[in-house]
């Protein structure tokens, strides 16, 4: 591991009580909801991780618990150094604060997430859906919201799905 | 000066309105310029040199409904896109009609999901759907000239 990286990681694990877990060379730093908004503050600050390249969410439903995680991409421009910070969730309207106030371009990132996975940004500026259409009910990229699968016409079953599908009119 | 001074060695022809007007129609349509994915690369395809939809008076791709009156739905409709497409249909003067092009527009093709229409025809009134994904450049051409054909069967009663 490189050195800035690890004197990084090991001051999270120190200050916040964070854990670490390492794969194929990629680091990640494992925190609770409520000090994500203080490890990327001090991961920004102190050690210069001044890009949040990326950020995103994984839903594990129903295979773990807690089912959500929260993944944070961070980047330090001037080391070359990738750090992914991970916030595990709870719960089906989970929440945590905004990170607008460290890098704003979570502003949305944070929307997007809110969109698809219905998680809840404390504190942010504008908490709209972004990609789908603003009165649209549920998350999609929920395990458990379903796929809208529609059957498809055959030669068999053409005139039966043909009779109730709606046609538009002139 | 009687129309046969004018018209030199041409002659004059008589025929019927409908027909008349149903070739003024068919050899001067204006499709829309409305690409939505990757069907809208062989649609442009279509109007470039090599394959050429100005030889059927069709180069002047309006970026305006209010000046077009063929629709081409090149590519996959989102149920977010499906209000927008209603309303640029809904904007376009009589009279109008719909080619439904390649697989995801006339049937969802493989995006069989919440977020895609199944199926253009939900939305707008289709006239002639092109299959394939993407459709070729003279797949679509023979999407238009199948149009034409139908265009060119109107009637005047249906007109008005």
């Amino acid at each position: 591991m490189d050195a800035h990286l690890q004197a990084a990681t090991q001051a999270i694990q120190e200050r916040f009580a964070g854990q670490v877990s390492e794969f194929r060379d990629q680091i990640s730093l494992i925190v609770a909801p409520q000090q994500i908004v203080e490890v990327c503050r001090a991961l920004k600050d102190d050690f210069g991780f001044d890009m949040l390249s990326g950020e995103t969410a994984v839903d594990y439903w129903p295979a773990q618990e807690p089912r959500f995680h929260l993944v944070y991409l961070l980047y330090s421009l001037q080391h070359n150094l990738r750090l992914t910070v991970r916030v595990p969730l709870n719960g089906n309207s989970p929440s945590l604060p905004t990170l607008e106030s460290v890098y704003p371009s979570a502003n949305w990132h944070e929307r997007e997430i809110w969109d698809m996975f219905g998680v809840r940004f404390e504190g942010h500026s504008d908490l709209r859906r972004i990609l789908m259409p603003a009165d649209w009910e549920g998350h999609p990229l929920r395990k458990d919201y379903p796929l809208g699968y529609e059957e498809v016409q055959f030669s068999f079953n053409y005139d039966e799905i043909d009779a109730r599908k709606p046609y538009a009119k002139e | 000066m009687g129309i046969e001074q004018k018209a030199g060695n041409m002659g004059a022809v008589t025929l019927k309105l409908e027909q008349a007007v149903n070739w003024a129609r068919t050899n001067a349509m204006w499709p829309m310029l409305f690409g939505l994915a990757c069907c809208a690369i062989e649609m442009m395809s279509a109007q470039a040199s090599d394959y050429d939809l100005s030889r059927f008076g069709m180069e002047l791709m309006r970026a305006s409904p209010r000046q077009s009156d063929l629709m081409i739905v090149a590519g996959r409709v989102s149920r977010k896109m499906a209000p927008v497409l209603r309303r640029l249909y809904d904007q376009m003067p009589d009279p109008k009609w719909v080619i439904s092009m390649g697989d995801c527009a006339s049937c969802g093709g493989v995006f069989n999901n919440y977020a895609i229409v199944q199926g253009v025809d939900e939305v707008v009134p289709v006239d002639v759907y092109v299959a394939g994904c993407p459709p070729r450049p003279e797949a679509l051409i023979h999407g238009i000239m199948t149009l034409h054909e139908k265009v060119r069967g109107e009637q005047i009663k249906d007109w008005a």
